[in-house]
């Protein structure tokens, strides 16, 4: 009976299990199925398939445009925003914080369809800017998830670096480069991955304000809805693939930052 | 003071943006008008329809209870899978960590499309069984259950388990009464994240729903396909009451713990971010 004496270690057990079964096996499935053909045979085509078309390769930068225009955009709105909630001496600055991080909390399908009433009345025809349209409903949604790790890695920032700098003669523009906006990094880096991400795959945000463009979680709706099981893994791999590559550079920019901090102190 | 006006006066820009599109919609949502720009009368036909019409409230009824009853499934599930993890050995606790992380970065077309394949397609499991719906929540939300629990244990005096079994507790007591109550903020604010993902979820339902059954956002962009006018104004009228209701929260949050518990909501939500 030893052997099943209760230990906290224990507790782990199922919920281990269900990671394998629903997070470890859907991606081997996935990569099963992108393998492999319609009637189970290995192959390399679904992979060509992407590469060689001209159509998916498209979509593929089209997204990746897409991608980079609205992390930037979020960007430069949310870091002067952040940093004036952070960093100027506002009482009230974690009260005003929840101002800006609430939308969040309002379901996002009904915050859209609200912006797509606006965009509506300014544009008229919604679908003569595609580009511009998705960049403003994208930036829309994902700004709160910006605004909030920028706002709590601005707020740990050692405010005596910044002194330091100043007594050492920095200008405002040199503190600004070489000690705030550098120790700033690891919230960039986790605002980069909660906005670059959805902006590649999210494809209702595109769906809802009626724009026809692709962009690469398109592909995913549209093989799911010809059932082509295969395709569609295939594109869920290359995006889960681009996930881990991204994850990868922001965590090495993380870690570096950390390394910095600790050279700077 | 001309930094500072306009520092403020980009806060205020920000908020516009974010909130204009809300609050227009909260105003044409108690007038008649079927468009936004005509203003015509006051009426509360919208919020009549909202709460009368049979499938409206059986779609809102269902996502409440979707998103309360995965989350729940979630806190338990990542409690317990926080604490075994936390004390097992470090290269099995890297290997759920590792785990966790998949459903928090990946992007959530690609969790629902895998899980879709595996369920349906490869276990041939109906739909309409709701079980690869509310697989699906749990597996949005139970890693930010995880996460919000395991900076808690950190905090947490590791003497204090092993002083209860010293004074004679079994390990079940020694959890159950030293362990747990010194995480409940994290297991409170992981089921509260859990909920507010579970309602803001598109993909994941899409994937797994039954064709019957819709959440809250699969109604949403579905009505926005369709041309019903009296859906498309009740779903203002939607809007506007979950704003008011968001409002309230975070109002008799910032009230009720005007101070230390406002850090909790932020550090909760800073795990999400950075994990």
């Amino acid at each position: 009976m030893k052997i099943l004496r209760f230990s906290r270690k224990q507790l782990c057990i199922p919920y281990a299990l269900f990671l394998i079964c629903f997070v470890v096996l859907p991606l081997a499935v996935i990569v099963y199925y992108a393998f492999t053909d319609g009637s189970g045979r290995f192959t390399w085509d679904n992979l060509l398939g992407f590469f060689t078309n001209g159509n998916t390769i498209g979509t593929l930068c089209y997204s990746i445009a897409i991608a980079v225009a609205v992390t930037a955009v979020c960007l430069l709105i949310a870091y002067p925003a952040a940093y004036v909630l952070a960093r100027s001496g506002l009482k009230k600055g974690p009260v005003l914080l929840m101002l800006f991080i609430m939308p969040m909390w309002i379901n996002f399908t009904l915050r859209l369809t609200a912006l797509k009433e606006i965009l509506t009345i300014l544009e008229g025809n919604l679908s003569l800017y595609p580009f511009l349209n998705t960049v403003i409903a994208m930036t829309y949604d994902f700004l709160p998830f910006m605004i909030l790790p920028l706002y709590t890695t601005l707020l740990q920032l050692d405010e005596s670096l910044i002194e330091a700098a100043r007594d050492l003669g920095a200008g405002p523009a040199a503190v600004f480069f070489r000690i705030t906006l550098p120790l700033s990094m690891p919230g960039i880096a986790s605002g980069i991955t909660m906005t670059f991400l959805p902006a590649m795959t999210n494809y209702v945000i595109l769906d809802m304000i009626y724009n026809s463009t692709y962009i690469m979680g398109s592909l995913i709706g549209s093989y799911f809805n010809i059932y082509d099981w295969n395709n569609g893994s295939m594109i869920s791999l290359i995006l889960f693939a681009v996930i881990c590559i991204v994850s990868l550079i922001t965590d090495r920019e993380e870690q570096n930052d950390a390394k910095n901090r600790g050279a700077v102190l | 003071m001309m930094k500072k006006i306009l520092s403020y006066s980009w806060l205020v820009l920000v908020a516009l943006f974010m909130y204009i599109p809300v609050l227009i919609l909260a105003f044409y949502s108690f007038t008649d008008s079927t468009t936004i720009g005509a203003v015509r009368g006051f009426s509360l036909q919208n919020y009549v329809t909202l709460f009368t019409l049979e499938e409206l409230r059986n779609m809102i009824a269902g996502t409440l209870l979707l998103a309360v009853g995965a989350a729940l499934i979630a806190s338990l599930l990542g409690t317990l899978g926080a604490i075994g993890a936390f004390y097992s050995r470090p290269f099995t606790r890297r290997m759920v960590e590792t785990a966790n992380r998949v459903p928090v970065v990946n992007a959530d077309v690609v969790t629902a499309f895998s899980i879709c394949i595996l369920l349906i397609v490869v276990f041939g499991i109906e739909k309409n069984t709701f079980i690869p719906l509310v697989i699906g929540h749990v597996v949005l939300c139970t890693p930010f259950v995880y996460l919000a629990v395991i900076p808690r244990l950190k905090q947490m005096d590791s003497g204090l388990y092993e002083a209860a079994l010293d004074l004679g507790a079994t390990p079940f007591q020694a959890l159950y009464k030293i362990v747990i109550p010194q995480i409940v903020p994290g297991i409170i604010s992981g089921f509260l994240l859990s909920v507010t993902l579970s309602l803001d979820d598109y993909f994941i339902s899409t994937y797994t729903k039954p064709a019957t059954f819709d959440t809250i956002s699969t109604y949403v962009v579905n009505a926005t396909r369709g041309s019903q006018t009296e859906i498309k104004t009740a779903l203002w009228a939607l809007s506007t009451v979950i704003f008011l209701v968001v409002v309230l929260a975070v109002v008799t949050m910032n009230l009720a713990s005007a101070g230390p518990a406002k850090k909790k909501e932020v550090s909760a939500y800073e795990s999400r971010e950075k994990d």
